[in-house]
Parts: structure tokens; C-alpha cells; sequence
């Protein structure tokens, strides 16, 4: 197939005769059936992404109350001033971010060391241990929020006592009193719930690695570690990449852990608990808007760092190039 | 295999005979009595039961069937005004917690009140519940029951303390006593609505209010006292409790409070009189021993000035119509029916929820079952509302973020700050 679409190029390239664009009657059959096949999808794809994107972005230029909707006025791009100069929003993106950083990291290295083990592992055990390592990816996120919570809170939690022997934890250890040990259940909450998830991408990434050039290393007489690091490795940065950005992406999006454990206290506010207050609990709907297309924006500015970050050309790995 | 064109045929006529059948089905309606949906919230089954007596009682005029909201009021807020902001008919009646009544007053998500129903269904009410089922001076909902904050404390742990129960007493005393013991006041201080409460209680009770001027036509106008000193005064309370609060107190809420209480490790709780029904439950599943109950004593809610009475916080719920109802005149009726005396008695004694009308405290059964029911009467004459503006959730969530945890506030500048973040918020130049 590849060879087939670099001719396609090359005679395209140098000739641009009176038969450029020109297809023939069976691809413009094939094309016709194919916006025929994706069209529905497309039309429905719009409909449920690009019209509620288009629409938080209108309102975001309106002070609108839903329960005051005869007030609502034009104010231009005045809650996006009112947004950034704002420290709330700042000490949000700080939250968000820290979140998405520890919980990413710890997630990579734990994530690569369990696919490491799963692969490793002997073929009479390895469906257990796959079905072992991710159940805690199927459990619901806002449910192993309430777990978690149960865990560490004074009144029903048991971490205190089972833990008591590290410093500075006793029975009387308040977890959501404080910023950073708010912060630390909720980091642990989050990595227990997706290192899974973040594994089983690097599992395939492994898998695609190819045998012959670990043999080869391995004739070389190169180590464990030059083969992890100069074999293995570069050859999974794509798995590596998709890995990130998923896992990044959702972690930006940290909602429910924060809504459960500390609702926003102790200065533990994410960006999307941000929107939402703004939204749905103060039914500001512009502002809430704005929140929202903001929050957006850097999940998009995520992407595109990512991949231009990784050079991970996505079509090349499938061998379109 | 191609199927014979008559088949097909008959088919489609088949399917399009069926569509006709349930879209007439559709538009003829369920048969019967018209049906009021009462959107009530999370109780131990009694607003089902009053629903299927008022049924009863309506003979065949109305039945009422019942949807439950989310337990937390905010949440219940939130669904009832998305669902009213697009003009929901199915709402006739709700169970509105009063705080939020101006907004939706103000929202016109309130069919206006009869005025022979509002003659007929505050007489005999204690003011509290009056002041918090109106708005702009008019009756917009029904009071069904009245909740207040009664001072609980443990006599066995107040003895030998110098403190005497049955006058009225402070905070600084209950905060000396407790700290004398060794034990624990067991307040509020999670950051939730509970906190906005509390603060509303200590400043009212000290002379102040919070929002001095509601503006309700201009959200930039509304006026706050929480510079003023009965305001400095309640923050120094809550800066004062704090040590004696427990370990958990910036995470306490009334649930985690009444544990510590029954527990014995809180020898006071300001908090709402469901306590008493939960103890007794406990001691009926044998999880406490039965001598605890005899151990709880109670008193009106601790003063903040020496000189002058509490204003205990007022809750509860009122009845209020959705202004998109098909029947506002039959659901008037039946919360005429929901908040009668006989109802509010059983609602009482059944789910442990104090009724809005005086002549039940007169109730045998209800002072049997609850001895501190004239305390409870007692504390909802002199209670104060919380802030009556259509802003609320703004004034209270403005309020939570500043004053939270409590222990680290600074008593002179919490009240300004608190009050500046509202003014900008409601100005909309700052989120929140």
C-alpha cells in the first residue's frame, strides 16, 4: 500500500498536465461511498462536539445569569480579561498542573514497569496478572474518589492507624486539612485509578519492539540497560507519546477526585472544578463559558506541544511515508 | 431473497398503523385525576407518605407522586433551577430550602401565592418561617417545617465546669468550659454552606447582618456589615473554637459532628435537633448503650454578645409552585393539605423535621417523643434567616473561600476581605 500511494505522489509531482485533480469515474465511486460511510458519523460528530464548542465560545462574549436571562449583554471579550488578571484562575492552573505533572510522571515509570512485568511474565499467569493490574482502571473514577476519601478521612479511614509508624502521621492526621496532603491523596487517588491504563498503551508499544533487533543487541554484548534504553525504548517512543498526551490530557481534566475529597478546599481547585462552579453552582453561564474555552485552549496547546515536542510523525509510524 | 412487494407493503402499513396507535396513545393522556409532581428532598420517607395521604384526602381531585432531589441543598438548587431556567411544566410543587427562595423569586420560577392561601397557611406559623418563606415584604412560598440550631451539650461532662445550663450562655463560656475538660465543641467548620451558617448565627446574634442591603434590581448595590463589629466578633469566636474543635474541625461537617457528640468526644454542638432522632436510633440497633440519650442536654444557641439574645440559625423547608405548572391552583391546594397541622405533627414525630406551626409543640406526642420541643419553638421565634438576597449562593461561597479553615483567620481583616471578594464578584470583575 505504501508503495502504491508513493506513486501516486511522484507522477502527481512532476506532471501537472491538463490531467492534474483528475480521477477516474471508480475513485470518484470510491470517494462518493466513502463521505457516504463517514458522512452520518461526521454530521453527528459535529453535532455533538463542534456545536457545544462554538456555542461555550459565543456565550463567553455575553454577562449571562441563567436565572436573570433578560439582563443578558455583550461584553466582548471581558470575561476573559476578567479570567487572567484574576489570581483564582491562576492558582487553579497551578493546581492543574501540578496534578498533571506528578501523577503523569510517577504514572510513566510505574505504568512502564508493570508492561515490563507483564511482559516478562510466564504465559500460565499473564491473563491473570493483565485482569489483576487493571481492575482498578474499571472501577468508576468518582467511586474510587469516595474510596479513597473513606481511606484517609479521621472519622471511618484506617491509612492512621495502619500507618502511624511513618513520622508524622498519627491518629489524629487530618489528610484534607491541608493543601499539599490534600494534594498527595489526591495524586495517589488518580495514579492508582490510571497507571493501568498508561500500562497496558506501553504493553503494545513493547510488543511492537522487534525481537531481531533485541537478538542483535544482545549478540553485541550490550547490557540490560543499553538495550532498554538505545533498543527498546526509541523504538516505543510513538506508544511512548500516545501514552503522554492521553494520560495528560486527562489528568488536565482532574475533576472528580477534587470534587469528592476536598470540594475546592485548602486551595486544591482544578481548572475544570473552576468551570464548573462558575457554571453549574453560580449558573454564571458566561463566565462559566469562558472558563471553559480557556481550559480548551490549553488542552489544545497540550497537544500541539506534544506532538511537535515527541517529532512523533503518526502517519509515518503506520508506514503511509 | 427478495421479499414480495404485498409484504412489504403490508409491513410499512403495519409499522405506520403502530406509530399512529402510540402517538394517539400519547396525545389522549393517562386517564384519571391530574398528577402534581412534588420534587421533594431526601428525608426518611415521610414527604412520600403526606403525598399518598393528601391523595387520599383529594378524593379522586389530584394525586401526587414525588421525585427526590440530591441530598446536598446546593445540589438540589442547581437541579431544580436548570430544570425551571428552561421552563420545566412537570415541576407543580418543590421542597426549597429558604436561602435560595429569592433567587427564585426573583427568577419568576414561583407562581404567586393566592392571598387565601397565604392568610390560611401562615396563621398559627412561627416568624421565622414567615420571614424565610417571603420575599420583597410578599409570601412567594408555603412553610411546611422550620429546622433551628439548639446548643446540645453533655451533662455528665458539664458538670463540675461552673457552667449553668439552664441560663442563657456564650461562646467564650462554652469554649472556656470545653477547654477546661479536655473536650470538644463540635462546630461546623467544613468548608461548605454549614460554615456560611454559623458565621450568619454569631454575627446576627451579636446585632449585625451580613448583607445589610439585598439591591435586589442591582447586584452592585448590595451592602454588607461584615466590617462591623458584631461581624470582628464572630470571627474571633470561630478563630477561638478552632482549637477546641477536634482534630478534623476544617473538614467537620453536621454528619462528622454528630458522631463526635454521640461519641463522647464533643462535650457541646451547635447543630440541628436530627441528632436527637439519630442517638435514639443508635441505641435501638445497639450501637451505643441506652444511658446516652439521658446524657444529652440541650439549650437555646449560645449568645455572641453577653447582653443581648441569640439568633439561632432557621432552616428547613418550604413549599413553593413552579411558575410553568399546568395546575398552580390545584398544587396550592395540596400544599395546603402537605402543611397541615396533623401532617406537620407526623412529619415531626416520624422523620424528627420541627413543624413551622406552633400549635404543634402543643402535640402530646410530639413532646413525648421530643422533650426539647418547646426549646426547639423557643429558639425558632428569636431565629434569623440567612442573607435574604437573590445572590445567596454568591454571598455564601464568597464567604466559605474567605473564612476558611477558620483556624487561620485573622479576625480584623477576614470580615473586609470577605466582604470585598462578594462586591467584586457580584460586580462580576473576579471569579469565584
Amino acid at each position: 500500500m505504501s508503495t502504491t500511494t508513493v506513486r501516486t505522489e511522484e507522477t502527481a509531482a512532476p506532471a501537472p498536465g491538463p490531467k492534474k485533480g483528475r480521477m477516474s469515474d471508480r475513485s470518484k465511486a470510491e470517494q462518493k461511498l466513502g463521505w457516504m460511510l463517514a458522512g452520518p458519523a461526521f454530521v453527528v460528530m459535529l453535532l455533538v462536539t463542534a456545536y457545544p464548542i462554538l456555542q461555550a465560545v459565543y456565550y463567553s462574549l455575553f454577562d449571562y445569569r441563567l436565572t436573570d436571562p433578560a439582563k443578558r449583554s455583550f461584553v466582548g471579550l471581558n470575561n476573559y480579561l476578567v479570567i487572567l488578571t484574576d489570581e483564582i484562575w491562576w492558582t487553579s492552573f497551578g493546581v492543574t498542573a501540578f496534578i498533571t505533572i506528578v501523577t503523569v510522571a510517577v504514572e510513566l515509570v510505574l505504568g512502564f514497569a508493570l508492561a515490563l512485568v507483564m511482559v516478562k511474565a510466564l504465559k500460565a499467569i499473564r491473563p491473570i496478572l493483565r485482569a489483576a493490574i487493571l481492575i482498578p482502571y474499571a472501577v468508576i473514577t468518582v467511586v474510587s474518589a469516595f474510596a479513597w476519601q473513606y481511606a484517609f478521612s479521621l472519622d471511618s479511614g484506617f491509612v492512621n492507624s495502619w500507618f502511624d509508624w511513618i513520622p508524622g502521621v498519627t491518629a489524629e492526621t487530618d489528610w484534607f486539612g491541608g493543601t499539599f496532603s490534600s494534594l498527595f491523596v489526591i495524586c495517589l487517588a488518580e495514579i492508582w485509578k490510571t497507571t493501568p491504563f498508561i500500562s497496558l498503551l506501553l504493553l503494545a508499544g513493547l510488543a511492537q519492539v522487534p525481537e531481531v533487533l533485541q537478538e542483535a543487541a544482545k549478540v553485541d554484548g550490550a547490557s540490560w540497560w543499553q538495550r532498554m534504553s538505545k533498543v527498546t525504548i526509541p523504538n516505543m517512543k510513538a506508544a511512548i507519546m500516545v501514552a503522554l498526551l492521553f494520560r495528560t490530557l486527562d489528568a488536565f481534566r482532574v475533576f472528580d477526585s477534587v470534587f469528592v475529597m476536598t470540594a475546592g478546599a485548602n486551595s486544591t481547585e482544578t481548572l475544570s472544578f473552576l468551570a464548573y462552579r462558575q457554571t453549574i453552582s453560580r449558573v454564571e453561564i458566561g463566565l462559566g463559558s469562558a472558563v471553559s474555552v480557556m481550559l480548551f485552549i490549553s488542552v489544545v496547546l497540550i497537544c500541539v506541544l506534544f506532538i511537535k515536542g515527541f517529532k512523533v510523525d503518526l502517519s509515518a509510524q503506520r508506514g503511509e511515508k | 431473497m427478495r421479499r414480495p412487494r404485498w409484504r412489504s407493503r403490508a409491513l410499512a402499513a403495519g409499522v405506520v398503523a403502530a406509530a399512529l396507535v402510540g402517538l394517539a396513545g400519547c396525545g389522549a393522556g393517562p386517564a384519571g385525576p391530574p398528577t402534581l409532581n412534588w420534587y421533594i428532598n431526601p428525608d426518611d420517607g415521610g414527604q412520600a407518605e403526606i403525598a399518598a395521604r393528601c391523595t387520599t384526602a383529594a378524593a379522586g381531585k389530584y394525586r401526587i407522586a414525588v421525585s427526590q432531589l440530591p441530598r446536598q441543598s446546593a445540589e438540589q438548587r442547581q437541579q431544580l433551577v436548570r430544570r425551571l431556567a428552561a421552563n420545566d411544566t412537570s415541576i407543580d410543587i418543590m421542597s426549597l430550602d429558604p436561602p435560595y427562595i429569592p433567587e427564585f423569586a426573583e427568577a419568576g420560577f414561583l407562581a404567586p401565592v393566592p392571598d387565601d392561601v397565604a392568610q390560611r397557611t401562615t396563621t398559627g406559623v412561627v416568624n421565622s418561617a414567615i420571614e424565610g418563606a417571603s420575599w420583597r415584604g410578599r409570601l412567594v412560598t408555603v412553610p411546611m417545617w422550620a429546622n433551628t440550631q439548639l446548643l446540645w451539650y453533655r451533662k455528665s461532662m458539664v458538670a463540675g465546669t461552673g457552667l449553668d445550663m439552664s441560663k442563657p450562655v456564650t461562646w467564650d463560656q462554652v469554649i472556656a468550659a470545653a477547654q477546661s475538660k479536655n473536650k470538644q465543641v463540635a462546630a461546623q467548620g467544613i468548608r461548605a454552606e454549614s460554615l456560611t451558617v454559623w458565621l450568619n448565627a454569631l454575627v446576627e446574634s451579636g446585632g449585625g447582618q451580613i448583607v445589610t442591603n439585598p439591591s435586589p434590581d442591582d447586584p452592585k448595590g448590595v451592602q454588607l456589615g461584615l466590617d462591623s463589629p458584631a461581624a470582628t466578633k464572630a470571627a474571633e469566636i470561630m478563630k477561638a473554637t478552632a482549637p477546641v474543635a477536634g482534630p478534623g474541625f476544617s473538614t467537620a461537617s453536621e454528619d462528622e459532628n454528630s458522631e463526635a457528640f454521640q461519641g463522647g468526644d464533643a462535650m457541646f454542638s451547635p447543630i440541628w435537633p436530627f441528632i436527637w432522632g439519630k442517638v435514639k436510633s443508635a441505641v435501638e440497633d445497639g450501637s451505643v448503650p441506652a444511658s446516652v440519650p439521658a446524657d444529652y442536654g440541650w439549650a437555646l444557641y449560645p449568645r455572641t454578645d453577653a447582653s443581648q439574645p441569640s439568633k439561632p440559625p432557621y432552616g428547613g423547608i418550604n413549599l413553593g409552585v413552579g411558575a410553568f405548572s399546568a395546575n398552580p391552583e390545584l398544587a396550592y391546594e395540596a400544599t395546603e393539605c402537605i402543611t397541615s397541622t396533623e401532617n406537620q405533627a407526623y412529619y415531626f414525630v416520624s422523620n424528627g423535621n420541627p413543624a413551622a406551626k406552633e400549635a404543634v409543640y402543643k402535640d402530646p406526642e410530639v413532646l413525648e417523643e421530643f422533650p426539647m420541643a418547646p426549646v426547639i419553638e423557643q429558639s425558632l421565634q428569636q431565629a434569623a434567616p440567612r442573607p435574604q438576597t437573590a445572590y445567596y449562593s454568591e454571598v455564601s461561597e464568597s464567604i466559605q473561600r474567605i473564612y476558611h479553615p477558620t483556624g487561620g483567620i485573622d479576625p480584623a481583616t477576614v470580615g473586609p476581605a470577605a466582604a470585598a471578594l462578594i462586591k467584586a464578584v457580584l460586580a462580576k470583575e473576579k471569579l469565584l
